[in-house]
């Protein structure tokens, strides 16, 4: 069953592969299929020419198609159908095995360990592929299939359009392939190895339109930023492994104890060995889960399909970082001060996220922070100890989040790829599906009592404002108040979208219901963000969680954070509900009452809405301080180091000297008789001198 | 005044010295060059020749013979290729003569 699970992705992705090539190969005869398919992946100019060729403007063209997402004039792929069918297929009946094994472990407690075969053997390392199964992965594989899976009923009807669908779903087949060995890692180089195979093809997948350049610039920095935290992931690694000598989690786990008050001597510094492997772990968390320093990239990867972004940058990949934290709750918990810091990281996320989110005006911008906002959420459970509450948001996030962007791609094919909420509006009478389910998902990521996120969030917050750690109270502040922001902007889209009066008539009256296969999904994903919350609470984050989660989550003996939830005061416990519902009064005010009030407002506090229209200036910041010496320092090494220095004084140089030489002894080859013939005498001359005087002599 | 091996040798030598200027300074014509080479070997056979009478040897005079020989094949030989350079160029001039320039 679990290689059911794990593999049929893996096999609908390699056959929608194939179909894809052949297609490039039917689209470019003469060339290889490897070729052939080369010039699909990376042929930007040949692919994009017919495109703009048709403008005579050029600039025009190209301008327009950075504003909206492509319709491309090509004719699909041939066997679009076929990929669609059988990607889709294998999901789901992958997302029907995991909710069986999902029941099974999870209330069965069949926890299992299955080997694949072993991969690396070097001295002391040893490293085996095996799918290690207990209810912490159970759930995960229950969340990756089953959005997964919707996301790929989605995008048969999402990408109609589309001339590269195959390609397309083979990519989400082999995302949700390398997810689910992330999921299922039983050692940490596995793990690692579903790691940068999710940040593989989230560079694949946004830039899934090559041809434009903002698509592409926004691959190229998820990539790079995620490097940044991995670069801290692979250190982690190599440090567990210096301290513990194995990097299969069992006995990671085992040794873990033993290691508390160790130290490692770095250079000159002692540093403790737990907080600073937990550290460095989080550092390639922060990165994949987009979190606090780290974030910049989930926004702009919004230029990739929406049903990436769904699947991808809402629902799983970007909580590999907090299923990470979960799986190695074991040295987390032994390390206080790293707890800390998530709590840190996780708040500040969750709050500023929420402040930039508030005045965002592309639609799927908005619910990207929101997302980077609801991570830190996630965070925040995580370092304050409550690792099952954290899953719970997990899990329920994946839901409504998934939902919300299927949403938006729903509304930005109604309105032809228009993206910006303030060229809406009034769309509630034409897209009352897309509408319903979209209230439903906000309705789940505020909070509103018996939804989803009601129980999760809630859950978070009062776990934060128990949790006897430090920043703990840190935490709580942040994430109450990004309470109050969540339902400001999520209602704020919603208003503009939805409600008020068309602002742009051509695309109003232009604008239509999506085909049924994108309101499958909406119906099934809006039903899960109402049910995933009651049903589970109590696996989650009541009595029942460590007969539930066993094993796969350990709780150090002091660690009675969830007992403690019970018993907090009774306004702690409304806050939350209390700050969405100021939150969605506000919104109301600003945007259905009085329509003028936002832009007064913004008058008013211009440095304020300036600093938060440009996200705090990150992208600014970084590209001071990181992107311009970068570039700097790479073209100083490019024409001073490599151009000057090494080509100079290697092959450039001696082939320089070499031609001097020459370039000498050729102007004695004058080519006149007369001065070979003179040579010949001397030489003579010479040579009989020398038998006459000089031999005798000798 | 007899005429002994000396005179020979300084006449030999003088006409060697001038065909070696012949070739060295002529920039006009390589016909000349040719010619200043029959001097050169003119020069050795008057030398060979001059030994041969001088030790009493007549194997000197069959060399000279053979140097005369030599000289008329090489003489022949090289106005052929002049006459056929002549015809691919247009020119027997030195100055142009100079296809081997590196």
């Amino acid at each position: 069953m679990y290689y059911a699970i794990v593999f049929l992705p893996l096999l609908g992705a390699v056959i929608a592969a194939l179909i894809a090539l052949a297609g490039a190969r039917a689209r470019h005869p003469g060339g290889s299929p490897d070729v052939g398919a080369q010039n699909h992946a990376h042929g930007p100019v040949e692919e994009s020419h017919p495109r703009a060729a048709p403008s005579p403007h050029g600039a025009h063209a190209a301008l327009d198609a950075s504003h909206s997402e492509p319709q491309p004039l090509q004719p699909p792929a041939a066997g679009s159908r076929s990929a669609e069918l059988v990607t889709t297929v294998f999901l789901f009946a992958s997302m029907l095995l995991s909710w069986l094994a999902f029941v099974d472990v999870g209330f069965g407690h069949h926890d299992s360990r299955v080997e694949l075969f072993p991969w690396i053997i070097s001295g002391d390392l040893k490293v085996d592929w095996a799918l290690r199964i207990d209810t912490l992965t159970a759930v995960m594989l229950v969340v990756v299939t089953t959005i997964s899976a919707f996301v790929h009923l989605y995008s048969i009807g999402y990408m109609e359009e589309d001339p590269h669908r195959p390609r397309f779903f083979s990519y989400l087949s082999l995302f949700t392939f390398a997810m689910l060995m992330l999921v299922t890692a039983d050692n940490l180089v596995q793990l690692f190895f579903g790691w940068e195979g999710v940040g593989l093809m989230s560079y694949l997948l946004i830039g899934f339109w090559y041809h434009k350049p903002e698509a592409n610039a926004a691959a190229i920095k998820a990539f790079i930023v995620n490097r940044v935290g991995d670069f801290g992931f692979s250190l982690g690694i190599f440090a567990t492994f210096l301290m513990t000598g194995a990097i299969d989690l069992d006995t990671v786990f085992a040794q873990a104890p033993a290691l508390t008050g160790k130290s490692i001597h770095f250079l000159s510094w002692d540093v403790d060995a737990l907080t600073l492997i937990c550290l460095l772990l989080f550092m390639g968390a922060m990165g994949k889960s987009a979190q606090f320093l780290l974030h910049t990239w989930l926004p702009d990867a919004m230029e990739g399909p929406t049903p990436v972004s769904a699947l991808i940058h809402a629902a799983t990949m970007v909580t590999a970082g907090v299923f990470m934290v979960a799986r190695l709750s074991p040295l987390f918990d032994l390390a206080p001060q790293a707890q800390s810091f998530v709590i840190f990281i996780g708040g500040t996320t969750a709050f500023f996220a929420g402040t930039i989110g508030v005045v965002q005006n592309d639609i799927k911008r908005i619910v990207a922070y929101s997302t980077c906002s609801q991570l830190g959420y996630m965070f925040v459970a995580m370092g304050t100890g409550a690792y099952s509450i954290g899953m719970f948001h997990l899990f329920t996030h994946a839901f409504f989040k998934a939902l919300l962007f299927l949403c938006c791609g729903s509304v930005i094919t109604a309105m032809h790829h228009e993206q910006d909420i303030r060229h809406m509006g009034g769309l509630k009478d034409k897209l009352p599906i897309t509408y319903w389910t979209m209230v439903i998902g906000a309705l789940a990521l505020t909070g509103f009592p018996l939804t989803a996120g009601y129980f999760s969030k809630d859950a978070i917050i009062e776990a934060a404002y128990v949790s006897t750690n430090p920043m703990a109270l840190y935490g709580f502040g942040t994430t109450a108040i990004a309470t109050a922001l969540t339902a400001i902007y999520i209602w704020r889209l919603i208003f503009m979208t939805f409600h008020g009066s068309p602002r742009d008539r051509r695309h109003y009256d232009e604008a239509r219901e999506s085909p049924i296969t994108m309101l499958i999904p909406l119906g099934f994903l809006a039903a899960g963000s109402i049910f995933a919350g009651y049903p589970f609470r109590d696996l989650f984050a009541g009595h029942a969680v460590s007969e539930f989660f066993g094993d796969s989550l350990k709780f150090a003996a002091s660690n009675h954070i969830l007992e403690d939830m019970h018993h907090i005061p009774p306004v702690v416990a409304l806050a939350p509900t209390l700050l969405m519902a100021l939150g969605f009064a506000i919104t109301w005010e600003f945007y259905i009452r009085r329509p003028e009030l936002p832009a007064e407002l913004a008058r008013q506090q211009q440095p304020l809405y300036k600093f938060l229209l440009n996200k705090w200036y990150f992208d600014e910041i970084y590209d001071f301080l990181f992107v311009r010496p970068t570039l700097w320092l790479a073209r100083a090494l490019w024409k001073y180091g490599d151009g000057w220095t090494i080509d100079g004084l290697g092959p450039d140089g001696i082939s320089a000297r070499v031609l001097d030489v020459t370039r000498g002894v050729v102007r004695l080859q004058t080519g006149y008789v007369y001065h070979y013939a003179f040579a010949m005498l001397i030489g003579v001359a010479a040579l009989i001198t020398w038998f006459m005087f000089g031999a005798r002599a000798g | 005044m007899t005429i002994g091996l000396g005179h020979y040798l300084t006449v030999a030598a003088i006409l060697f010295t001038i065909g070696i200027f012949g070739i060295f300074l002529n920039r006009k014509n390589v016909i000349i060059i040719l010619m200043s080479i029959e001097l050169i070997l003119l020069a050795v056979n008057i030398n060979l020749v001059a030994f041969s009478a001088f030790l009493g040897d007549l194997v000197g005079q069959v060399y000279a013979l053979l140097v005369l020989t030599v000289a008329a094949a090489e003489a022949a030989i090289g106005l052929s290729i002049l006459v056929a350079y002549y015809r691919n160029r247009g020119s027997i001039a030195v100055e142009d003569i100079n296809l081997m320039k590196g």
